[in-house]
């Protein structure tokens, strides 16, 4: 180890801070790290996790989202609706239908249990991030909100 | 006019009014600039929407949200006490000015014991904190205000030792008189030159420097404070205007600090060929020109080191400041004497 001089390391450190400062100012437009966000948006990567989406058709109303959410902020209601059979004496097919499907997003964790639990593939994972509320309670969203937000799901990766 | 003007009240409450205006204006324009320089030394933009343009409004918004809370008083709190202790904080700041020089003739009052009336009020702010801790009836204020004693009182001799050095080189204790003995230093047949005394008191003016940002009990010597540990020390159950007391106050003595080392060690509102009638008018901004200096060096402190441990912070204060400032005032004397 080579020997040190008393005081190099807070030197070092001012050093740091010292240009830091410098390059800020005097070059902004390269070593800012924030954006002025309203106006100016970053994108996030195609995989983040910004909100959770429901495709309406493949929910089965099973419940194991619901079952396995460690904060209890998934609301699932359904009934089972009889289908008759299409030929004479075929059987009545049910089939469950969704009431409702809310997330309180205010209460998410964003832990994505739900999402790896679901056996229909019918939760995925969004990378939109702008839905913030003034109120709390506003943070509920249902399963139109949820529907409409697949359309941001980026598609499967290529295998 | 004039006779008016030098009425002694008359010049009071002059001299009052411009205390009262120079601390908040002072203590905001300091606040500021902490706010914009830590956010360009973390590649931030920082303050940015308020008051239009580099938001530069950003501490007057913060003032007027500070009057619009309530003042929160603790049930179990003494309340005299509680409530006067941020008071006497501020009056600490604002009263360690009064013997500072602007200019040749521009101080409040030049007293033969400057040095010593300044140091003497700067201890003062020790009891306003240790009020604070004891009468907030909460852990965390009692801890911070206990710390903040301890570190204060151990860091108060090293800020007193450091002066003497400067004391004894100009041989007198009034602040004016320490910047005449710089101005004047060698002094030969009608001509003379200055020499701050940083040019040979400089471990005098570290050991000040060091021990006044533990006086002001900020990063790297923030123990009484820590956030992480503390919630935030002796301020924990203030709100509203009191709180605003006790930050005024940080910005404040960071103000009076720089401005007593800046006198005592960098020749204060003296400049080398400027005569006395321009001392008079550039002075004040001679001075602020250094003290800015000083509290840029605080600031840029504050944003690059971590907080030092109390066992550590204690260690610096008995094991090195004093003894080094010990050995300062002896080599001095020595020196003093001989030449």
């Amino acid at each position: 180890m080579a020997p040190s001089i008393p005081g190099m390391g807070m030197a070092k450190g001012m050093a740091v801070t010292m240009k830091t400062m410098l390059r800020t100012i005097f070059l902004p437009g390269k070593y800012l790290n924030t954006v002025n966000y309203p106006v100016v948006k970053e994108t996030p990567v195609a995989r983040a996790r910004g909100v959770i989406a429901l495709d309406q058709e493949a929910c089965t109303v099973c419940m194991l989202c619901a079952r396995n959410c460690p904060d209890w902020c998934i609301y699932i209601e359904g009934h089972k609706e009889e289908k008759q059979p299409d030929k004479p004496g075929g059987r009545v097919k049910v089939r469950a239908t969704l009431d409702r499907f809310d997330i309180d997003y205010a209460l998410c964790m964003y832990c994505g249990i739900c999402v790896e639990v679901c056996p229909f593939d019918a939760l995925f994972w969004s990378p939109d991030y702008e839905y913030s509320e003034h109120a709390m309670g506003n943070m509920m969203h249902d399963m139109d909100k949820l529907q409409d937000w697949m359309a941001t799901v980026p598609p499967p990766p290529e295998t | 006019m004039m006779e008016f003007l030098s009425n002694f009240w008359v010049q009071l409450v002059i001299k009052l009014l411009i205390a009262a205006l120079i601390v908040p204006l002072v203590g905001m324009v300091i606040g500021f600039a902490e706010m914009k320089l830590s956010a360009k030394m973390q590649s931030r933009v920082g303050p940015y929407f308020a008051g239009g343009r580099w938001g530069w409004a950003q501490l007057i918004a913060d003032g007027v949200k500070f009057f619009q809370k309530e003042d929160l008083v603790p049930a179990e709190a003494d309340r005299p006490v509680y409530k006067f202790a941020p008071v006497l904080v501020l009056v600490s700041a604002v009263a360690i000015l009064v013997p500072i020089p602007f200019g040749p003739a521009v101080v409040g009052r030049d007293l033969d014991l400057g040095v010593f009336y300044v140091l003497a009020i700067s201890t003062l702010s020790t009891i306003g904190v240790l009020m604070a801790g004891w009468s907030s009836a909460n852990k965390y204020s009692l801890i911070g205000g206990l710390r903040a004693a301890g570190q204060l009182i151990a860091y108060e001799l090293p800020l007193i030792l450091a002066v003497v050095g400067a004391v004894i080189m100009a041989g007198t204790m009034s602040l004016t008189g320490i910047v005449n003995a710089q101005a004047t230093w060698f002094s030969e047949h009608g001509w003379s030159l200055g020499m701050p005394f940083v040019l040979v008191q400089f471990v005098g003016f570290a050991v000040f420097m060091i021990a006044s940002l533990a006086e002001l009990a900020r990063i790297p010597f923030d123990m009484p404070i820590a956030e992480s540990e503390l919630v935030m020390g002796y301020i924990t159950e203030y709100s509203g205007f009191r709180f605003l007391f006790f930050f005024l106050a940080e910005f404040a003595n960071m103000f009076s600090l720089s401005a007593i080392a800046a006198t005592l060690f960098l020749g204060g509102y003296w400049a080398p060929g400027l005569s006395e009638r321009m001392l008079n008018i550039l002075g004040p901004g001679i001075l602020f020109a250094k003290i800015g200096i000083l509290v840029f060096i605080m600031i840029w402190f504050r944003w690059t080191f971590p907080r030092f441990r109390e066992d550590q912070l204690q260690t610096i204060a008995w094991k090195w400041l004093v003894p080094i400032s010990l050995a300062n005032i002896l080599a001095t004397g020595v020196i003093k004497v001989i030449a």
